[in-house]
């Protein structure tokens, strides 16, 4: 098992808050790997740390051994670190086809070769029939499909899915994870955040635990499941007693 | 077919001066292709990558000075204004992009116009190179009639079309609109949107001081106050497209020639002449109200609303 991604300490403080306290842990290649925590925990604090949006305050993350921290999103991007925003951010006023191919450019540099791999990522995800379609016409299933879309045009070796499953429908889910674990077995890493359980333990190798900016544990997800400490961070203090 | 609309448009445009028309019609043609240029360019950066520009004047106006400036103080032709205004006005735009591209959104409008504006008290107050108030006046024009000067005009418009049509249509103009749309995501999909912000910003810059070299050359004079405008340059600008359609090929050429149309129109009225600033403010509060998308953008809607009309 080699590492692909590496967190060294990292926090993150806006002003006073500490969003992130020396935060460690590890990313091996071929993993799906689940990142949990509460409201507010700074689970999409860590995601904007390691695509390059927020430098760390204290630590460094390196990817594919090589440091990144402290480069500029599109250069993490380039060196193979995708990622999927909370709240979306299709191009808007753009069709489907032509969001998925401004992200195939970076791969393939004619206009030919990206219309083509943007239409096999399309039928991939189950897009296709819906290229069309200008973006800020889709229902909210479907753009969650497209940010994924948009993230797998550029190659990525490591994907980053900040709930990818909020606000889906149960059957929508039952699609999402069934592309999800298609995408892993393509070889891509996964790091995601998600807050149905259901989901977390049904794909996850393992699960990262973060409760306010700090980890609280990190495991299988059965282990991590029954953890007291993670118990206590989701249900509250009396849960417990 | 539709690719042989611009050749055909080329053509027509090309063979116009041959009918025999008036001087002050082919003033006037001169005017809407010298305006239409302008548009395009700042179309490619306002309208196809999102950066709205209050301050094109600062390109056209050192467009302008660089050839005025050789002819008045190098005493050569101020048409070698066209291949130096390149280095001049791309070194600007490279300025004015490190100060004002940091900014999003009305914060870069608004530096932008800021720009504009220290150009112009720059050029008004640095006498002994520009001539200050005074403008620099070109004593013989190179020609007295008018057939070559819309020649050049007219290449300089086919060049500008042709260039922002291929760029718009490459990986390039995927780009300047997935940092229209979401800078952020752009960002994050792997795009330097600084450097293709940087881009867009030198392209229309070049292309807007073409314009203003032309203007030099073709009117023979010019101070601070006029080819620096706030008003009469960066506003009539964004007028200009807005009118014809943000972020569409022949948006820029429908606007410039209602533009320059409604402006002659309005001046020769007797008495409202004078006002025609609120006019054209009037016009652009009702453009944005019903044709947001300018005629070319809104033709379909335009199209319809005749229909039923008739
Ligand atoms: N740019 C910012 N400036 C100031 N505070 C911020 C900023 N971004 C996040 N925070 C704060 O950092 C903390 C962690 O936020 P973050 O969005 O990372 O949580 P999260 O775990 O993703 O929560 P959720 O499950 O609600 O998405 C919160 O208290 C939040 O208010
Ligand atoms: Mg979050």
């Amino acid at each position: 098992m080699r590492p692909l991604l590496e967190l060294k300490g990292v926090s993150k403080f806006f002003g006073g808050l500490a969003a992130l306290v020396d935060v460690s842990f590890t990313v091996n290649e071929g993993e799906v790997v689940g990142l949990i925590g509460p409201n507010g925990a700074g689970k999409t604090t860590l995601f904007n740390v390691i695509n390059g949006f927020y430098k760390p305050s204290k630590g460094e993350v390196y990817f594919d051994g090589k440091r990144i921290s402290g480069l500029r999103p599109h250069r993490i991007c380039r060196l193979g670190v995708a990622r999927t925003f909370q709240v979306v951010k299709p191009l808007q006023r753009l069709t489907v086809i032509d969001n998925v191919m401004a992200s195939a450019f970076l791969r393939s540099p004619s206009r030919q070769e990206a219309l083509e791999r943007a239409e096999k990522i399309l039928h991939f995800v189950g897009l296709y029939e819906d290229r069309e379609t200008v973006s800020k016409n889709l229902p909210l299933g479907k753009r969650k499909k497209l940010e994924i879309a948009r993230a797998l045009a550029t190659e990525p070796k490591l994907l980053l899915l900040d709930e990818s499953f909020a606000g889906l429908n149960p059957k929508e889910q039952a699609e999402m994870i069934e592309t999800i674990k298609k995408i892993n077995r393509e070889g891509v890493t996964i790091l995601i955040i998600e807050h149905h359980m259901r989901v977390i333990m049904s794909i996850s190798n393992r699960v990262v635990v973060l409760n306010y900016g700090e980890k609280i544990a990190e495991g299988s997800p059965q282990e991590v499941a029954s953890s007291p400490e993670v118990i206590k961070a989701y249900l509250g203090e009396t849960a417990v007693a | 077919m539709r690719g042989l609309v611009p050749i055909a448009g080329i053509i027509l445009l090309a063979l116009l001066p041959l009918v025999g028309l008036s001087t002050y019609m082919m003033h006037i043609l001169i005017l809407v292709i010298m305006w239409s240029v302008i548009g395009m360019a700042w179309n490619l950066l306002g309208g196809y990558c999102g950066q709205v520009s209050f301050g094109h004047a600062a390109f056209f106006g050192t467009g302008a000075y660089t050839a005025g400036i050789l002819y008045l103080k190098l005493g050569v032709s101020a048409w070698w204004g066209f291949p130096l205004s390149i280095v001049v006005v791309g070194v600007m735009a490279l300025i004015i992009g490190f100060i004002c591209l940091r900014l999003r959104g009305p914060f870069f409008a608004l530096a932008t116009l800021a720009m504009g504006e220290v150009l112009r008290v720059t050029a008004e107050n640095l006498r002994g190179f520009t001539n200050g108030t005074l403008g620099i006046l070109i004593q013989k024009r190179t020609w007295v009639e008018k057939t070559w000067y819309y020649y050049i005009i007219l290449a300089i418009a086919v060049f500008t079309f042709l260039l922002i049509r291929r760029l718009v249509n490459s990986r390039l103009g995927y780009y300047f609109l997935a940092i229209r749309e979401d800078q952020d995501a752009a960002e994050s999909l792997g795009i330097n949107t600084t450097l293709y912000k940087t881009v867009a910003l030198l392209i229309s810059a070049i292309l807007t001081g073409f314009a203003g070299v032309f203007y030099m050359n073709y009117m023979g004079y010019i101070d601070p106050e006029i080819v620096y405008a706030l008003h009469d340059i960066s506003i009539i600008t964004i007028m200009v497209v807005m009118v014809g359609g943000v972020a569409t090929f022949w948006g820029p050429a429908v606007g410039a020639l209602i533009m320059v149309l409604l402006a002659e129109l309005i001046r020769s009225l007797p008495r409202i002449g004078t006002a025609h600033q609120s006019l054209f403010g009037i016009l652009l509060i009702l453009i944005i109200i019903f044709l947001p998308n300018g005629i070319v953008g809104d033709f379909p809607k335009l199209k319809t609303i005749l229909r039923r009309r008739a």
